[in-house]
């Protein structure tokens, strides 16, 4: 954290929110409500953002193949719903099966991404964009048995949006709320956001940890200092997966539905751009990065939804998202290649 | 260990993957029950719509630039120069020259500009393209979306949505369909051959062919094997890979633009989303890999990926009687090859050659 600096898209983005906030309060929009939302989308995006940083300092690159760890994520609570676990107990149930599933699942893609080193974020893309049909299949085939997850008619196949509502809907967010007039604080949420977070700055901090930046830093050299590249390469992996399937677990406990089949599609490209508007240039990342890029991205999403239905052009919102999205990745891009070819 | 090395040389993926192909195509095909014309019919049609698509991919594979994802960038730039067309009401033949014009000047200066953009980014070509193709994806959304209506203009009203900003989803092509497709058709049994449309994709597969064999062609092979080496010769590797990407560009409009007249169709806003993909992995399951892809490659591939497009769905249909598994096979073989490609080649190329920094001092 020495040597931060504040970079060209931070800027952009916090002219842009500032020029938002300015914008909403013109439209009398409740600013509080606003804010308090803004917390909520902070912690339910963050932890997958915070999830690419240990692949990404171990020098593995932007994970595009995040739909691997969404996957584990996913299929965890589906047991735990099929299983019939509610509230605390759901909740905890879920997170442990997803952490085995992708910790399996983190292991095979390390493996496959040792294979392809240099070449991981394109490989990471195909490999999460052909995951995603091939899970399709169990969901429509396999035998899950809890009928309000089963598609009404015909009694098969996982429903594409899988309520929560009597499992473990919010589990976090109503977790110790704090509320000092208008402004509810959800200490719960937070609190399980700041565990993960300091388990990561906890990792970093072991041996392991530290041969995990080494690598990414220098391969050559951490490799004459006697680091086993593949294996610390393969740990990073597995722990970025298994982040990235807690995520979706609390992303999904706020949203309230399980979303299956096509729709962890996309979801890798907005965690990426925000954990880059963060400030971090794609080849280092630090747990602070992340927050701030994820509430400087969260909450400009926020506000841009209210103001776009204000001026009458809906779609405007998503499109200004993906442009963000992308602009910010093709951007980050650009100066990494620059720097690395500059030596 | 003879064996073993014969065994490697024919377990290349320049054959397995089109045996692997054509397996899989067979036996859909007979699980799909649909017949064999119906089935030859589709794959012609394909053909024609997908083939130039397939063949812009070429060029940038042997300069080393791997697949081209950002083909997208030129169906967009067509789409728009159609809008452009559309919009002001020019018909007829006059039209159609005037969408070629417009579209050939959109795609070869966005082609200079993502050349540009690699240029910058080598060894990371192919994420970049993709992240490409989504951006331009979203400029394109926010054009004619937002754009047409309030700041642009358009005197034609029909192709704008009811409340006066953004363009329809779908605009109707019917002024310029059927104008070139059922010209010379050959009808042999059940199976109809439009002549004159294969012959207009045999006619760019051949002009590919002709450039490669040029002083530019040489050029680019050569900067596609070695860019020191290359950049020693006293080739400018950097001008040449612009020039690639500006020849890819302008293909693949072409491609989008015989695509959408043939269909008569023109989903503004889907139409190119999926190019990219697709033709990729058509491309790759013709045995063509991301260092090397040649014409053949190209054209075996859209038959083979398009025969199992076709029959996937039904076979779908009559293995487990639902049709959603079929699509989901479908996504998967597209997205698959691509994968499989991309993790066996890298493979391959660690084992013979050590990554080496390049000192591209810019």
């Amino acid at each position: 954290m020495k040597n931060y600096s504040i970079k060209p898209p931070q800027i952009i983005i916090s002219a842009f929110l500032i020029t938002l906030v300015f914008l909403a309060y013109t439209l009398e929009m409740n600013l509080v409500i606003l804010f308090n939302e803004s917390l909520v989308k902070l912690v339910m995006n963050g932890v997958l953002v915070l999830s690419l940083i240990p692949m990404l300092n171990v020098g593995a690159g932007m994970n595009f193949g995040l739909p691997v760890g969404i996957i584990g994520g996913l299929l965890g609570m589906c047991l735990a719903v099929n299983f019939r676990m509610t509230g605390f107990h759901g909740f905890f149930m879920a997170l442990l099966f997803s952490l085995i599933i992708c910790a399996l699942l983190g292991w095979i893609y390390g493996l496959i991404l040792n294979r392809v080193k240099g070449r991981e974020e394109i490989a990471g893309t195909f490999i999460g964009f052909s995951f995603i049909p091939l899970m399709n299949y169990f969901w429509t085939l396999a035998p899950f048995q809890n009928r309000e997850m089963l598609y009404p008619i015909g009694g098969q196949g996982l429903r594409p949006r899988i309520s929560l509502e009597n499992y473990f809907n919010n589990i976090l967010n109503n977790l110790y709320v704090i509320r000092l007039g208008d402004i509810e604080i959800p200490v719960g949420l937070i609190g399980f956001f700041a565990l993960i977070a300091l388990f990561l700055y906890w990792y970093f901090r072991t041996k392991i940890g530290r041969a995990t930046i080494a690598v990414g830093e220098n391969e050559a050299f951490s490799r004459l200092s006697g680091i086993n590249i593949a294996q610390t390469r393969l740990i990073a992996i597995i722990i970025s997966t298994i982040i990235a399937g807690f995520g979706i677990c609390v992303y999904t406990q706020s949203y309230g539905f399980i979303q299956l089949y096509d729709e962890p599609l996309s979801m890798a490209f907005p965690a990426i751009s925000a954990i880059l508007i963060g400030g971090s240039t794609g080849k280092r990342a630090f747990i602070f990065e992340a927050v701030l890029g994820t509430y400087l991205l969260q909450s400009m999403y926020l506000l841009t939804v209210p103001i776009a239905n204000e001026i009458l052009i809906p779609e405007l919102t998503e499109i200004l998202r993906s442009f963000i999205t992308y602009g910010i990745i093709l951007y980050a891009l650009l100066v990494r290649e620059r720097r690395r070819n500059n030596g | 260990m003879r064996i073993k090395q014969q065994a490697k040389g024919f377990i290349n993926s320049e054959h397995l993957v089109p045996a692997i192909f054509i397996l899989l195509s067979f036996l859909a095909w007979q699980y799909s029950g649909l017949s064999g014309n119906f089935v030859l019919n589709q794959v012609i049609t394909r053909f024609i719509r997908d083939g130039i698509l397939v063949l812009s991919l070429i060029v940038p594979v042997v300069a080393g630039m791997g697949l081209n994802f950002a083909i997208t960038v030129g169906a967009m730039a067509v789409q728009t120069s159609l809008l452009i067309v559309i919009g002001y009401q020019v018909e007829g033949v006059p039209g159609i020259i005037l969408v070629i014009i417009i579209g050939v000047f959109f795609s070869a200066l966005l082609g200079y500009l993502i050349g540009h953009i690699l240029n910058r980014v080598k060894g990371k070509e192919m994420i970049t393209t993709i992240i490409i193709g989504f951006l331009f994806n979203s400029i394109y959304q926010l054009i004619f979306l937002v754009g047409f209506g309030t700041i642009i203009d358009v005197p034609n009203k029909d192709i704008i949505l009811t409340r006066g900003i953004g363009v329809r989803n779908t605009v109707d092509l019917g002024m310029y369909r059927d104008t070139i497709d059922k010209l010379w058709l050959l009808k042999i049994g059940g199976i109809e051959i439009p002549l004159f449309m294969i012959l207009i994709v045999l006619l760019f597969a051949g002009f590919i062919f002709y450039i490669l064999r040029t002083h530019f062609g040489q050029e680019v092979k050569a900067v596609g094997s070695n860019t020191e080496t290359s950049e020693i010769l006293g080739i400018n590797t950097n001008m040449i890979r612009i020039k690639v990407m500006i020849l890819s560009t302008v293909l693949a409009a072409f491609g989008q633009l015989v695509y959408l007249q043939n269909i008569g169709m023109f989903d503004v806003y889907t139409a190119h989303l999926n190019t990219g993909v697709i033709s990729c992995a058509a491309l790759l399951a013709g045995g063509a890999s991301i260092k090397s892809a040649k014409i053949r490659h190209a054209l075996m591939g859209i038959f083979l990926f398009h025969t199992l497009f076709i029959v996937s769905p039904q076979a779908g249909q009559n293995l487990f009687s639902n049709a959603a598994l079929g699509e989901y096979f479908r996504s998967f073989v597209a997205y698959g090859t691509i994968a499989l490609a991309l993790i066996f080649n890298v493979k391959h190329e660690n084992k013979y050659k050590k990554p080496v920094q390049k000192p591209e001092g810019v």
